[in-house]
């Protein structure tokens, strides 16, 4: 899986935010949206079968978190940090290469 | 010198306030807290107290000021009772989990319906699950005291949670006493300037406030106000005794009254104490072994003083102005959780009496005490008791 663009901001921010609590659960950092994963509340997760894709970029085009970014190669690559499971690339996808199954932690 | 003025609690509750130097008062008038931010207004159009006093259109809209003054940096107040109360209820919450020491004087009075002004503490009792530290005082002179001790204890670096102090609707608010107002010089020895710990506006060090937390930081984040909570133990014990040293007035979480020796004792809050007081010193003079615990503290709740306490009773008579559904009172409850696990424990009575302003006369205590001395006798005997219900026109 290629890397997300984000993760050198994401490990900069990461590390000087500290894991502790603050009193009133302030953030500290400003812009710490970027590395708080909204990824948590997912019940369904995208799974994606590459032999079936035809790179037409519906599901990184309708993904409105955004949570699909492109390889080398062009092919989608899922973000799961951020997917919130809405199901929405499943569903345009037109050649079915997004299936949703049920994600168990 | 520190001068003695006859004054309502309304109005020792706002002297507390000027004394605090509060830099932002937000407040909506209520029956029978009015007078707190009628005094304060005046206070602040005298020039006598350097503060912003916003008026507002509402309650929920006084505490959420509050919330944003405090949040800002500066030290805030506010005086609201009842239904007033109960509409800050969510703004309640985010002030204890935003850690803002705000202090709220509270005039306890009955909630509707029906629409009722006069005493009860159902209403502070309706907001103890909020994290916020709640005081309950017996006189118009604890009720200014409290409010000082409140703000200290609220913006010590290891509590950091809003406080409410309730004072008894009318009994108080509305009586006249002698109160002792303490020299400014030596309230500001006591309580210092505001500087706030955590939660400020500084353009150099932007943060962010009242934040949205995931499942995976929630918990946690409660958990600090539980924290908060169980620290605020040490920390009043603390300043109370500070407080003894430059006022000379003692508090304690429960003050015991003729509790030595005592087989029965009653357990009680605010001005209903005094009463209770006034009606052992009468039983005493018969022989009967009754004492009096009052409640000033009730959250964070004196776990380990109720403890003690129950040592040295065989019956514990609760005596409560609020009432949880199927429970009985809330003092019940939190009685019965500190108690569960002891090995030897007194046996608890409960009493609801004096809801809504109605009388707690010396009648009613002894019905009370007929039910406890039942209970004593190991006969048998009603966990909760309605006290001077009128039955006849049920």
């Amino acid at each position: 899986m290629a890397e997300s663009p984000f993760k050198a901001e994401i490990e900069r921010v990461q590390k000087e935010y500290s894991e502790k609590m603050t009193p009133g659960a302030i953030a500290v950092i400003p812009g710490s949206s970027v590395v708080n994963k909204t990824g948590s509340w997912r019940v369904f997760m995208p799974e994606f079968n590459r032999d079936k894709c035809v790179r037409c970029y519906l599901c990184y085009i309708y993904c409105p978190e955004p949570a699909i970014y492109l390889d080398e190669e062009n092919y989608p690559v899922f973000d799961y940090d951020y997917c919130k499971g809405c199901g929405i690339c499943a569903n345009e996808c037109p050649v079915d290469a997004i299936t949703m199954v049920r994600e168990v932690k | 010198m520190p001068i003695r003025k006859v004054m309502k609690a309304n109005e020792a509750a706002a002297w507390a306030a000027k004394l605090a130097k509060p830099k932002v008062i937000a407040a909506f008038p209520i029956t029978p807290s009015t007078l707190v931010p009628e005094k304060i207004s005046e206070f602040v159009a005298d020039g006598e107290l350097d503060a912003e006093f916003i008026k507002v259109e509402s309650e929920h809209s006084a505490i959420s000021a509050c919330v944003g003054a405090s949040a800002a940096g500066v030290r805030t107040f506010t005086a609201t009772a009842s239904q007033g109360l109960a509409l800050m209820h969510e703004i309640l919450f985010i002030a204890a989990g935003m850690r803002l020491p705000i202090v709220i004087a509270v005039g306890n009075r009955a909630l509707s319906a029906p629409i009722n002004i006069w005493n009860d503490w159902q209403d502070t009792i309706s907001e103890r699950d909020t994290g916020w530290l709640q005081f309950y005082a017996e006189n118009n002179q604890e009720a200014l005291d409290l409010i000082l001790i409140a703000f200290k204890v609220a913006e010590d670096e290891r509590v950091l949670l809003p406080a409410m102090v309730g004072f008894d609707a009318f009994i108080l608010t509305h009586t006249v006493e002698p109160v002792e107002i303490p020299d400014q010089e030596l309230v500001d020895e006591f309580l210092g300037e505001y500087v706030p710990k955590h939660a400020y506006l500084d353009p150099s060090k932007p943060i962010t406030q009242g934040t949205l937390a995931f499942p995976a930081h929630y918990m946690e984040a409660r958990y600090t106000v539980w924290e908060a909570n169980e620290n605020a133990k040490k920390v009043i014990d603390e300043v109370f005794a500070e407080f003894e040293k430059r006022f000379g007035r003692k508090y304690q979480k429960i003050e015991e009254y003729r509790t030595d020796d005592a087989e029965i004792i009653f357990v009680t809050m605010g001005s209903l104490a005094g009463t209770v007081k006034e009606y052992v010193d009468m039983l005493r003079e018969k022989g009967v072994k009754v004492g009096v615990a009052k409640i000033t503290v009730y959250r964070p709740f004196p776990t380990e003083e109720v403890r003690e306490l129950a040592k040295k009773a065989k019956v514990l008579a609760l005596l409560e102005k609020n009432v949880t559904f199927s429970i009985g009172g809330a003092l019940f409850q939190d009685f019965s959780r500190a108690l569960i696990n002891e090995k030897e424990k007194p046996v608890i009575v409960d009493f609801i009496l004096g809801l809504g302003g109605r009388d707690v006369t010396f009648k009613d205590l002894d019905e009370a005490l007929g039910i406890a001395q039942k209970a004593l006798a190991g006969e048998e005997f009603d966990e909760v008791n309605w006290i001077g219900l009128r039955k006849e026109i049920l």
